[in-house]
């Protein structure tokens, strides 16, 4: 899957190369190459320096007519009390948690439901499927507010889910496009395989277990990478089921504490967003080749 | 790769010569043994289809008989027939809703589909800093929403903000940006394709760099300047991927929710959109849900429309 976007393009694209070696052609690239670096600082990474810096600014400094880009002198203030006196620690172990949770619990009904619909094809398995690749054409708004009857009562069981993280957890598990790409990537894997372990005496658990998961660690990362960017994204559904406020992820207690009438002084408020930010940029800098390159992967096979 | 000759299913090879009872008890072990293999194969599904029946099947299914209810979640839903339609049909703001919607949609295109394409275009042609352009467009599509719409809603702000200090700064006229109600939609908009054009730009991207470099060649040589190369060659090329983008980026852009909720609220009808007047029926002013679950089958419906066409290209696709 990361193989596309490490490549640079081996053919060639639009110009090439020999036009772009001749003296005008050249002068125009390096000017275009200067100005499209400069933008795209301005406008992708500066909203982030501006974010990170300004929570380090004190208030004061902060709301003076004249802006300054480096702060004067750099406190730490803001931080420690957006962490502390905003309580940003609790939601923030809050959000971890669901995700966490939310990611096991994804992954192993997802699995398992790919395992069962690729490897061992029951009767009517075909229309499953479909029922589940359905609902990616569902649109979750359209869902909303029968989903959240759903889960204020549920059917038969008449549980109420609302402020538990089950609300999250189990509505996250019923995800199609998971099931989709582990089914595609078991239908590689060859039947020999399963048979050899099934020989050895291997259950089809441990089959799954000790042959087809080890196999599939590149499918895994992907979809385990996506499975808790999405749940840390999340705010439309979370904002509805989980409304008591000491229950509720980062995203919605920080939009909770931008309305609320106690006013809390915007540097720790920038600093609440910034907090909200690490760990979404340490992920994509660490996994940034599993993330691009499940996106291009995506956009080739439609 | 060498062919096994292990059997399908091991056990032990059926004796050939058997009675009539035997050839019976054959079959009947046969057909035990696929029994078991179902109930096994639907045991591993059952949590994934329990999960599915219960939070998208069945959600569906009540979605649509909630809309034909009067439901407060208090006193028991009451059968009210058409009269939720008919409510919406009278309030103005479902008009005004749906206006505003089309029209987010309609300048999220214009912004939002015209420049991830114009940049993928031109990043495929730079030979420096690829991993920095990439990693650098797709920043903004990491970060929470609720954090880019609310770091914007700094930059926003009329008096000290970033914007209108950057505007002062170069002598040039500043605006009111969310707080006028000329201006607010267009803001929306812009924050909007800030934080997810990275996505749009890098399947460009990549659909760009699938195209034979043989085509650039031989139309180079037919004489084709760079402008005749991207409108002759790069543009029949890539009609699929856009068109397929397009049709996902109206689905998802008529569901924006996150901006106007966060910078201009559920009551302003300026910005008011459909997922917002469902949310303001629902949760925060009338409590009333089956009048939401009309607005949200009508919201099905429309992008369902969307849905068939992208259903339809794809396939033809395949």
């Amino acid at each position: 899957m990361t193989a596309h976007e490490s490549a640079a393009p081996a053919t060639r694209s639009l110009i090439s190369d020999q036009e772009l070696a001749r003296p005008g052609y050249r002068a125009a690239y390096f000017t275009v190459l200067s100005l499209t670096t400069v933008l795209f600082a301005a406008a992708f990474l500066f909203p982030l320096y501006w974010m990170a810096s300004s929570a380090l600014e004190t208030p004061r400094e902060f709301a003076a007519q004249t802006p300054t880009l480096v702060p004067k002198s750099v406190h730490l203030t803001a931080y420690h009390d957006a962490w502390t006196q905003m309580d940003i620690a609790h939601f923030f172990l809050n959000t971890v948690w669901y995700a966490a949770g939310g990611w096991l619990i994804q992954i192993s009904v997802d699995v398992c439901a790919a395992y069962a619909l690729s490897k061992l094809r029951p009767v009517f398995g075909k229309a499953v499927f479909a029922g589940m690749l359905a609902s990616l054409m569902l649109p979750s708004a359209a869902l909303l507010v029968p989903a959240y009857l759903t889960v204020s009562d549920l059917p038969l069981l008449h549980l109420n889910l609302l402020n538990t993280p089950w609300a999250l957890w189990l509505p996250g598990a019923a995800n199609a496009f998971n099931i989709y790409v582990l089914r595609r990537f078991f239908d590689q894997i060859p039947g020999e395989l399963l048979d050899a372990a099934a020989i050895d005496g291997a259950s089809r658990l441990q089959t799954l277990l000790r042959v087809v998961l080890p196999l599939s660690r590149p499918v895994l990362a992907v979809i385990s990478i996506f499975a808790v960017v999405g749940m840390w994204k999340d705010f439309l559904w979370p904002l509805l089921v989980l409304q008591d406020p000491g229950k509720q992820t980062l995203s919605v207690a920080l939009h909770r504490l931008s309305t609320s009438t106690t006013q809390v002084p915007p540097t720790e408020m920038i600093a609440g967003l910034s907090i909200a930010a690490v760990p979404m940029i340490v992920l994509f800098l660490f996994f940034q080749r599993h993330i691009l390159g499940g996106l291009s992967a995506g956009a080739l096979k439609g | 790769m060498a062919t096994s000759l292990a059997p399908r299913r091991p056990g032990p090879p059926a004796a050939p010569a058997r009675g009539r009872s035997g050839e019976r008890s054959a079959r009947h072990a046969r057909l035990r043994r696929r029994v078991a293999d179902n109930a096994l194969a639907y045991a591993f599904m059952a949590a994934g289809i329990v999960c599915f029946a219960v939070f998208s099947w069945y959600p569906l299914f009540r979605g649509i008989v909630l809309s034909f209810q009067q439901d407060n979640l208090i006193t028991d839903p009451q059968w009210v027939g058409l009269d939720n339609y008919r409510h919406l049909f009278d309030d103005p703001l479902f008009w005004t809703a749906w206006k505003n919607t089309a029209e987010f949609t309609g300048l999220a295109l214009l912004l939002g589909y015209a420049v991830p394409f114009a940049i993928a275009v031109l990043l495929n042609e730079l030979r420096h800093f690829r991993g920095y352009f990439r990693i650098a467009v797709y920043l903004p599509v990491m970060l929470p929403p609720i954090v880019s719409v609310m770091l914007w809603q700094f930059f926003y702000d009329p008096g000290d903000g970033l914007f209108n200090t950057a505007l002062r700064g170069a002598h040039l006229p500043t605006s009111q940006w969310i707080q006028s109600p000329h201006t607010a939609m267009i803001s929306l908009v812009l924050v909007s394709t800030w934080a997810n054009m990275g996505g749009a730009t890098l399947m460009y991207l990549a659909a760009l760099q699938s195209i034979p470099g043989e085509l650039f060649e031989a139309a180079e040589l037919d004489g084709a300047g760079v402008w005749a190369r991207l409108r002759y060659v790069t543009l029949p090329q890539m009609r699929f991927i856009m068109l397929v983008l397009l049709l996902l980026q109206v689905i998802s852009t008529m569901q924006v929710f996150i901006e106007p909720f966060q910078l201009t609220g559920f009551t302003d009808p300026s910005t008011i959109t459909v997922m917002t007047l469902i949310y303001r029926y629902a949760f925060a002013v009338n409590n009333d849900f089956g009048l939401a679950a009309s607005m949200s089958v009508l919201l099905f419906a429309v992008l369902g429309v969307f849905a068939a066409l992208y259903l339809r290209l794809t396939r033809e696709a395949d």
